[in-house]
């Protein structure tokens, strides 16, 4: 542990001129240390100096452990063979800056783009990359067989092309090529921040309008050293958790859905609803759409609000134990959720899970717990864990994540309602200059890490954002594993990723 | 089973009356915009400066606003100094050609009419859809998908959403197109059947959206296939879409315009 990272907190930024330059051996080794001792690595990522960036989370002490190195050529020795949590990270590595992992197993395209720099494509791909073309593991034998499927899906749903390795229903393997939503929105944010940076932060993954904002205020907040009253911090809590209610809500309807038990289904489509229109009733968008801004709210939550959402909120949350809690006395229900999907605690760790699906595994990792953001230093909310790694457990970390987050909106709602309304926040001061900083959200799906460096003019010089799905994919694809291909809808919607959160 | 029986009681019938009647929207609802150009200095860009998609175009009467690029945030509201462009809660926002949706001072929105002779004979009372997300942020995505909850029950008015481009009448397209979606999104529309039409929802769909400057996409639906049908928003009400769909099949107003001027 001699190598010089630097040690900081959620939020918190660190000047460029206190961040040397790691030789990148030691660069190395100092972050597959780290992970052996139980960090995790939050994000891995380069920039045209060409440099690496690595954000390496203590989720015990509630630090972060940042370092970077120069590369004196575009190349380095992969991590994943001893690190799998960094395999996505260097394939993207590659993919934007050509800078090639050498010894990476599964070194593949991940969005399928021309390299920012415009230097040498690390696949020698010429003109514009086809997306879904790259060389998909296969297994041969008698009898084996390929299911495509996708880009384009049977639903509404977001492309992304699935292919399984099958034997009959067997499914030996299922690999996940994605990239068909990307929108270049790391790139769109150089030079920032821009007048559209929020609404692009808005709608990376647009059903973590919240989550995504919040990061990027609070990563604009740090730059500038602004801090929030506790009441923008309630509010900013009560926008977070009526956006997890109803995701969760809608995702525990439709497993319902995938197992053929309508009841709960059909309540919990329309319940979602129900939530949705309570954030449309303060931001005037059900998806939270501006209402969070930098340096605070541009929708405030004002005391008579408060009240009268309260009991919108106690009706809401009525209809919805009600409608969930069929599920958990259903035979029909409980034998297909703990039959399907299931993903081994210790690689759920070694792939770098977040979220939902980690804490399905038993491991206790919430944001909101280890590096207390906003209002969960002075409010904490417990994280919810299953052991078992299966849909059910996937289904039961939502359905107590729930109660969770109503007794906190309930909590928050009730103290709002007693504490006056306060003035739309000053336009942040330009940002400090050479700066970098991490800002870490837990969304409904899990972790969000947006890390921002600024240049000597006070824009960004990189802009890096990791959504939960970005982790998670990977998940979906282990709990495939020696599962039956018609099962796959329902490991799915047990994880319910981004497409577009993951493409960018 | 009893369980299941009590809850069902509890839970209750919810279908929303609409048509009949407008489900209550929430008062910070951003609908139609509306301009009171006889408040606008001489020679004041403010609204359009302040616009990030620049869908705000200071003509000679005043601000003409691209309701296909407009992403309905309150940003033009806020930097106004004389209060003279507002939100309305009208709901009401599809038209059938996208130079409808450049709405001058003045000006009446032009709403969407039906649609005429044989495709009217066809799908007007049986409109089956097919979804392509073609770089969408899942926003108008959740909320075209919350038109088939028991709340909406797109079903009751003959319109569904089918698995197949096979099956389709319709396209619905969401997103800006990216340019890794164009293929998909061109195949499976050529693989609908004809007579076939195309719906696009959302400012992305519409001109691009939030992305409408980045090379990565092409600014819409209308760069690949033709659009019958323009729903405005980010993402739109799902009442904006259904009302939408229903003008198409001529279930509304048969001469749509409001009663609102800009």
């Amino acid at each position: 542990m001699s190598v010089p990272f630097v040690s900081t907190r959620n939020g918190l930024p660190v000047s460029l001129a206190d961040l040397p330059f790691i030789p990148t051996p030691e660069f190395r080794e100092g972050i597959l240390d780290r992970v052996r001792e139980g960090f995790r690595l939050a994000a891995l990522f380069a920039d045209d100096g060409p440099s690496l960036w690595a954000v390496l989370a203590d989720d015990d002490t509630g630090t972060l452990q940042v370092g970077r190195t120069h590369l004196s050529q575009p190349s380095f020795a992969a991590l994943t063979p001893k690190c799998p949590q960094a395999h996505l990270f260097e394939r993207e590595i590659a993919e934007q800056f050509g800078i090639i992992p050498t010894g990476h197993p599964w070194l593949k395209p991940v969005r399928f783009h021309r390299p920012w720099n415009e230097g040498p494509d690390a696949w020698g791909r010429a003109g514009e990359p086809r997306p879904g073309v790259m060389d998909f593991y296969t297994v041969s034998g008698e009898e084996v067989h390929e299911v495509a499927v996708g880009p384009v899906h049977a639903g509404v749903i977001e492309p992304g092309h699935f292919r399984f390795q099958c034997h009959g229903e067997h499914v030996f393997h299922l690999e996940i090529a994605l990239g068909y939503q990307h929108r270049g929105i790391e790139r769109a944010f150089l030079a920032g921040p821009h007048p559209l940076s929020l609404k692009q932060a808005e709608t990376l993954a647009g059903d973590t309008s919240i989550g995504h904002a919040w990061a990027y205020c609070m990563a604009l907040e740090g730059l500038v050293g602004r801090s929030l009253s506790p009441r923008v911090d309630r509010v900013r809590g009560v926008a977070l958790e009526l956006e997890r209610m109803a995701n969760h809500v809608g995702d525990l309807g439709a497993l319902a859905g995938d197992v053929g038990f309508l009841p709960t289904a059909s309540y919990c489509g329309r319940i979602r609803g129900d939530w949705l229109n309570l954030s449309a009733e303060v931001c005037g968008s059900r998806l939270g759409r501006d209402w969070l801004r930098p340096g605070g709210l541009r929708h405030e939550l004002d005391p008579g609000l408060a009240e009268r959402m309260l009991p919108r909120v106690e009706k809401a949350w009525a209809d919805t134990q009600d409608a969930v809690e069929l599920l958990w006395g259903a035979a029909s229900v409980m034998n297909r959720f703990e039959a399907a999907g299931k993903v081994d605690p210790a690689q759920a760790k070694d792939a770098g899970l977040v979220g939902v699906a980690l804490r399905a595994c038993g491991h206790p990792r919430d944001v909101r717990k280890d590096h207390p953001f906003g209002p969960y230093t002075a409010h904490p909310v417990a994280p919810a864990i299953a052991e078992s790694g299966n849909v059910h457990a996937r289904a039961w970390v939502r359905w107590n994540e729930l109660k969770e987050s109503h007794r906190h909106l309930a909590e928050a709602l009730e103290a709002l309602g007693r504490s006056p309304a306060e003035a739309a926040p000053e336009p942040l001061p330009p940002l400090a200059l050479e700066r970098f900083v991490v800002a870490l959200t837990e969304g409904w799906r899990g972790e969000i890490l947006h890390a921002a460096v600024t240049d000597g003019e006070g824009r960004f010089a990189r802009y890096k954002v990791v959504d939960p799905s970005f982790h998670n994919w990977f998940g979906l694809a282990l709990a495939l594993r020696g599962e039956q291909i018609s099962d796959f809808p329902l490991c799915n919607k047990s994880f319910n990723l981004s497409y577009c959160g993951h493409d960018l | 089973m009893i369980s299941i029986l009590l809850s069902r009681l509890r839970q209750g019938h919810r279908t929303l009356p609409y048509p009949k009647a407008l489900p209550t929207l929430p008062e910070r609802f951003r609908g139609l915009p509306a301009v009171n150009a006889s408040r606008c200095p001489d020679g004041c860009r403010t609204c359009a400066e302040a616009c990030p998609t620049e869908a705000i175009r200071i003509e000679e009467k005043g601000p003409r606003i691209d309701l296909g690029r407009c992403l309905f945030c309150p940003d033009c509201v806020e930097a106004c100094p004389e209060g003279a462009i507002s939100f309305t809660r009208d709901h009401r926002l599809s038209v059938r050609e996208r130079e409808d949706l450049h709405l001058g001072p003045g000006a009446e929105l032009r709403l969407a009419g039906a649609l005429e002779g044989e495709l009217m004979r066809l799908f007007g009372r049986s409109l089956k859809l097919r979804v392509v997300s073609a770089g969408g942020c899942n926003g108008c995505e959740v909320d075209v998908n919350v038109l088939s909850t028991v709340a909406w029950d797109l079903g009751r008015f003959g319109i569904q959403i089918v698995a197949s481009p096979r099956h389709a009448d319709g396209l619905v397209v969401c997103g800006p197109v990216t340019r890794n979606m164009e293929e998909g999104l061109r195949k499976t529309w050529e693989a609908m059947p004809e007579p076939r039409i195309v719906i696009a929802v959302g400012s992305c769909a519409l001109s691009g959206g939030p992305f409408h400057h980045r090379p990565e996409q092409l600014g819409g639906a209308a760069a690949v296939v033709p659009v019958d049908l323009f729903i405005p928003g980010c993402p739109p009400h799902p009442l904006t879409i259904l009302d939408g769909l229903l003008r198409l099949l001529g279930r509304l107003e048969k001469v749509g315009t409001t009663s609102r001027t800009l």
